[in-house]
C-alpha cells in the first residue's frame, strides 16, 4: 500500500495536488523562505541507478594569492631599480603593461591596493571581520615603497594607473591653482571610503571604480560610461582618477612627500636646460623659484599665522558640519534606507512590488527592532562624522597653509607628492648623453657621467 | 644652502620615520584580526527567498550564481514545480512547458515513473525561477549557489549588497559550499 501511494499520488492524483498548491500558494504570501520539505519521498528506484553527487567545482588555488603578492613585490623592485638605476621609461612602460595584464585583464582588478584599504578599515572596527594577509600585504607593501622610493607603485603595478596612463594623447596644462583644489578630492574621498567602510555601509571604492568593468568586459550601464569618459578626458588630462579622485593616492602621496630617496630628472647635476620643462603631462615637476617673486614678506608672515590659527577652526566646522549631516550620509546602508522608507510611508508595508519591503514584511522582523538597528547606525555615522568632517578641515587648512609657504628651488626637480615615477621626464634630459641633440653644437656642455 | 638642505632633510626623515611607525602600528593592530585564510562568498540556501536578483545583480553576465541540484533531496518527480511551467499543456520536454527561460535544465527518465533533472550550467543564469517552483511545490532540491570556478571574488559582493535576505556572506575558503543535504542528514544540512 506505501509503494502503491509513493508511486501513486504523483502520477494520477497530481492535478488536483497541483491545483491545490498553485491555490495554496496565491493565498499565502510568496516569499516566506522556504526551506527543505519533504513533501515527496526519496524514491526507491528499481534499477541499478544511483543517485550522483552535486558537483562543487573548487575555487581558484589559495597559493595562487600568494603567487599575486610575489608579482606585486616584483614589479614594485624591479621598477624600483628600472626607476633609480636603469632609468629606462622603455622598460618601465613594458612592466606596467605585464601588470595591466596580470592584475587587470586576468585577475579582474580584484585584488587591488585600493579597495584593500576598506577591507583593513572594515576589519579593524568590525571584530567579526578579518583580512587575509594577503590584503593586508596588498595594503601596506605599495605605502612602505612609496615611503622609500615614491611611487613606483603608480608607474607600474596599478592597473587603474596605468590603463590611464596609455591613453595620453596630449595632455594640456592645468593651471596649478585649479590642479591644487582638485587634488583635495582625493582625501575627502578617503575619508568618505573610510567612514563607510568602518560602519559596514558599503565599498563606495570598488563600487565606484570606473575601470574594473573595462576589465571583466562588462559592467553597469553608468560604470561602464564613466570608465570610458575618464579614459576619454585622460586623452587630454592625463590619468585623471589618480589625480583627482584616487584615495588610495592620497596616502601614497603623504609617503612619497617624504621619500627616502625618489626619481630624479637629471642622472647628475641639473644644468637648467629647460628641456625637461614640457616633458611631465601630469604637472609634476617643480620649476625653480623665482627669487624675486617669492621672497618671504612680512605680509606673508602674518598670513601664515592666520591660516595656522585656521586649522582647528576649520576642524570644528568641518567636524560639525559633516557630524550634523549623519542622516543624509547613513540613508546609503540600506537598513537606514528601509527604516527611513518604512516610518515616513506607512501605506508601503503592503507593497508587494518592493522586493526589499516584502522580504522584510515576511522575515517577522518587526518595524521596531529595524529602527532600533538604523538608530544604531546612524549613531556611528554622527560620532564617525566628527572624525571625517575635522579630517576634511584639516586637509583644506593645510592646503591653504602651503600656499604661504615658500621654499627655495634651484633646479628642475619631480614634485614628490605628485610624481608618479613614470619616468617620462628622464628621457628628456640631456646630461650624461653627449648623443642628445642638445649637445650637437654645443660640445663643450657635455658632462661626463 | 646646506644649512637649508639639511634642516629639511631633517624634518623630512622625522615625518619619514613617523609615518613609517604609523604603517606598523597599522600592520600590528591589524594583525590581531587578520587571518591565513582565503574567503569566498557564499549563499545559504536556507535563508535564500529565490527574489532573482542572483541573475540581475552579479558582475558577470550570465551570473556566477548557478541553480544546483541536491539529488539525495529529490523526489525525482514526474510532476516537478521546478521543471514545469504552471499552466502547462502537456507534462514533457516541449520548450512551452519549460519553467527555466534558458531551457537550463535537463529531464531524463530513470525509470517510471522518476525523472531525474539535472542543471546545464552553461545556459543557467540563476534566475531562481526554479528554485522558487521546486521549493513552493516540491522538497527544495533545487537551489542557488555561487560557483566558486566562476566567481571573480569581488572585494564586496554586488549581489550581497542588494540581497534582500542577507543570504550571501564572506566565508573561509575550507568550505566553499553549503550544499543542501538528503533526508538522512535531517533538516539542516
Amino acid at each position: 500500500m506505501v509503494r502503491l501511494y509513493k508511486k501513486h499520488i504523483p502520477l494520477k492524483n497530481h492535478n488536483n495536488i497541483f491545483l491545490g498548491l498553485i491555490f495554496l500558494l496565491m493565498t499565502v504570501p510568496t516569499q516566506i523562505a522556504h526551506s527543505q520539505q519533504q513533501r515527496f519521498p526519496k524514491p526507491e528506484f528499481q534499477t541499478e541507478y544511483q543517485i550522483p553527487e552535486t558537483e562543487r567545482p573548487n575555487p581558484r588555488a589559495p597559493f595562487m594569492e600568494y603567487l599575486d603578492l610575489f608579482l606585486l613585490l616584483a614589479v614594485l623592485s624591479l621598477t624600483t631599480w628600472l626607476v633609480l638605476k636603469k632609468r629606462s621609461r622603455k622598460w618601465i612602460l613594458w612592466v606596467s603593461v605585464f601588470s595591466l595584464l596580470y592584475f587587470g585583464f586576468y585577475r579582474n582588478g580584484c585584488i587591488c591596493s585600493v579597495g584593500s584599504l576598506q577591507n583593513l578599515t572594515l576589519s579593524l572596527f568590525n571584530e567579526g571581520y578579518s583580512v587575509s594577509f594577503t590584503v593586508l600585504a596588498f595594503f601596506v607593501v605599495p605605502l612602505l615603497f612609496a615611503l622609500a622610493v615614491g611611487r613606483v607603485f603608480c608607474a607600474s603595478a596599478c592597473p587603474l594607473g596605468i590603463i590611464q596612463d596609455l591613453v595620453i594623447v596630449k595632455p594640456i596644462k592645468l593651471s596649478p591653482w585649479l590642479q591644487k583644489s582638485l587634488g583635495l578630492f582625493p582625501f575627502i574621498y578617503l575619508g568618505l571610503a573610510v567612514l563607510y567602510a568602518a560602519t559596514g555601509t558599503d565599498f563606495i571604492i570598488c563600487r565606484f571604480d570606473p575601470f574594473v568593468g573595462i576589465f571583466r568586459m562588462g559592467a553597469e550601464f553608468h560604470m561602464i560610461v564613466l570608465g570610458i569618459s575618464f579614459l576619454l578626458i585622460g586623452m587630454f588630462v592625463a590619468r585623471p582618477y589618480c589625480r583627482f579622485v584616487c584615495p588610495y593616492g592620497a596616502l601614497l602621496k603623504i609617503c612619497s612627500l617624504n621619500s627616502k630617496y625618489h626619481l630624479s630628472i637629471t642622472p647628475k647635476d641639473c644644468i637648467n636646460c629647460k628641456l625637461c620643462k614640457d616633458s611631465c603631462p601630469f604637472d609634476a615637476i617643480d620649476f625653480p623659484t623665482d627669487e624675486k617673486e617669492n621672497r618671504a614678506s612680512r605680509k606673508d608672515f602674518w598670513k601664515f599665522v592666520f591660516y595656522a590659527a585656521l586649522i582647528p577652526v576649520l576642524m570644528f566646522v568641518g567636524g560639525w558640519a559633516v557630524s550634523g549631516s549623519y542622516k543624509l550620509l547613513s540613508s546609503a546602508h540600506p537598513d537606514v534606507y528601509l527604516a527611513n522608507l518604512l516610518v515616513s510611508q506607512p501605506e508601503l508595508m503592503q507593497n508587494t512590488e518592493n522586493l526589499d519591503i516584502e522580504t522584510f514584511m515576511s522575515s517577522g522582523k518587526t518595524l521596531e527592532i529595524l529602527v532600533e538597528e538604523a538608530k544604531i547606525i546612524q549613531e556611528k555615522f554622527r560620532f564617525g562624522g566628527w572624525f571625517l568632517g575635522a579630517f576634511i578641515g584639516l586637509v583644506i587648512a593645510l592646503h591653504l597653509l602651503n600656499q604661504v609657504i615658500f621654499r627655495k628651488r634651484s633646479i628642475y626637480e619631480a614634485n614628490r607628492g605628485d610624481c608618479f615615477s613614470c619616468g617620462r621626464c628622464m628621457d628628456y634630459c640631456p646630461v650624461g648623453k653627449p648623443e642628445h641633440p642638445f649637445f650637437k653644437d654645443k660640445p663643450e656642455m657635455v658632462v661626463k657621467s | 644652502m646646506s644649512k637649508l638642505q639639511s634642516r629639511r632633510q631633517f624634518i623630512s626623515g622625522c615625518a619619514r620615520y613617523s609615518l613609517g611607525l604609523t604603517i606598523a602600528g597599522v600592520i600590528g593592530f591589524s594583525l590581531t584580526n587578520a587571518s591565513s585564510q582565503q574567503w569566498l562568498w557564499q549563499i545559504d540556501p536556507f535563508k535564500c527567498t529565490n527574489c532573482g536578483r542572483c541573475a540581475t545583480h552579479c558582475v558577470l553576465n550570465p551570473s556566477a550564481v548557478k541553480c544546483v541540484h541536491a539529488y539525495a533531496l529529490c523526489g525525482y518527480c514526474d510532476l516537478c514545480g521546478g521543471y514545469l511551467k504552471p499552466g502547462h499543456i502537456a507534462r514533457n520536454t516541449a520548450a512551452e512547458n519549460q519553467l527555466c527561460p534558458t531551457a537550463a535544465i535537463e529531464r531524463k527518465l530513470i525509470e517510471e515513473p522518476y525523472y531525474e533533472y539535472h542543471i546545464n550550467e552553461e545556459l543557467c543564469i540563476g534566475c531562481a525561477k526554479c528554485v522558487e517552483g521546486c521549493s513552493s511545490f516540491g522538497n527544495g532540491s533545487l537551489h542557488l549557489q555561487i560557483r566558486q570556478n566562476i566567481c571573480v571574488n569581488c572585494n564586496e559582493c554586488a549581489i550581497a549588497r542588494v540581497c534582500p535576505s542577507d543570504a550571501i556572506k564572506r566565508i573561509p575558503a575550507d568550505e566553499p559550499y553549503l550544499i543542501k543535504g538528503g533526508f538522512e542528514h535531517g533538516q539542516t544540512l
